[in-house]
């Protein structure tokens, strides 16, 4: 209720560039409020994922190939993401979804072959199980990313 | 000396990760008394560190390698004081819920701390 008696003063009060400002706000805003719980969580799997898969990757590659390269990618999909959402604005905002679609894509894949094909997976990824190692954050957060996302996007008007 | 350190960062991480849950919960952003629990907490975790590299020092190894011990280590000194910071730019009910998720997540950290540790883990 206060927030629509502010934006019926607007147009008296202010000049026409502020309100266009106010408009725009969402679209910066996708880090902030909500989104910097977000940020937190992307930015914590990204150092999990980064670390582990480097330390994997650099120590015993040869015994679990596959796992180890899909928890790299992973880290990939999870700092793409944590960078756009730190950025904001439109275009981050669409990059931002497009990761979150990817991660939800990868979850769901990665997440079947391991329960339909465990032999390929002599060690854990992130996504393994459905990230049922990782509480199933890794399941939920792109869920919730995606809700996040479309409510930031900007008004058709 | 170690895993008690463990249990009672883990604990206390725990009860920071419930108090900052309430507050997001009753809508309110964190306040001198929630920083100076975070302060408590970052203690511990510095405590944890020195105990943890002087053992390492003394000769003790990690059963996962000093590499992760020590990484692990740094991680979970690091943790609090990131989301601190981070609840300083919200000041909001979002602020507390991101010093609750930080907390939470270090809780998990001393139970992965101390497989690394001791091996007991994967």
């Amino acid at each position: 209720m206060p927030e629509r008696t502010r934006r019926d003063a607007a147009p008296a009060g202010r000049p026409a560039w502020a309100r266009e400002s106010d408009a725009a706000r969402p679209r910066a805003g996708i880090g902030t409020g909500p989104g910097r719980l977000l940020v937190t969580l992307y930015a914590i799997f990204t150092i999990g994922a980064t670390s582990r898969s480097a330390y994997q990757i650099a120590t015993r590659f040869d015994e679990a190939p596959l796992p180890y390269l899909l928890s790299a990618l992973a880290a990939a999909v999870y700092a793409g993401i944590t960078v756009a959402l730190v950025r904001g604005g439109e275009a981050a905002r669409r990059t931002a979804l497009a990761g979150c679609v990817t991660e939800l894509v990868g979850v769901l894949a990665v997440g079947t072959w391991s329960v339909l094909d465990p032999v390929a997976f002599p060690d854990t990824t992130v996504w393994s199980t459905y990230g049922m190692g990782y509480l199933f954050i890794p399941l939920v957060l792109p869920v919730v990313g995606l809700l996040w996302l479309r409510r930031a996007e900007p008004a058709a008007d | 000396m170690f895993t008690p350190l463990t249990v009672a960062l883990g604990v206390a991480a725990l009860a920071l990760a419930a108090w900052c849950g309430f507050a997001a919960y009753r809508d309110q952003p964190t306040k001198d008394w929630h920083f100076i629990g975070m302060a408590v907490v970052t203690v511990l975790a510095l405590v944890q560190l020195v105990v943890g590299v002087v053992a390492l020092a003394g000769g003790q190894e990690a059963d996962e390698g000093t590499l992760v011990f020590v990484s692990y280590l740094l991680g979970c000194a690091a943790a609090i004081p990131a989301v601190a910071f981070l609840s300083l730019a919200e000041r909001t009910r979002w602020g507390s819920a991101t010093v609750a998720a930080g907390a939470f997540v270090l809780a998990v950290l001393q139970v992965r701390l101390h497989d690394v540790w001791s091996g007991t883990g994967a």
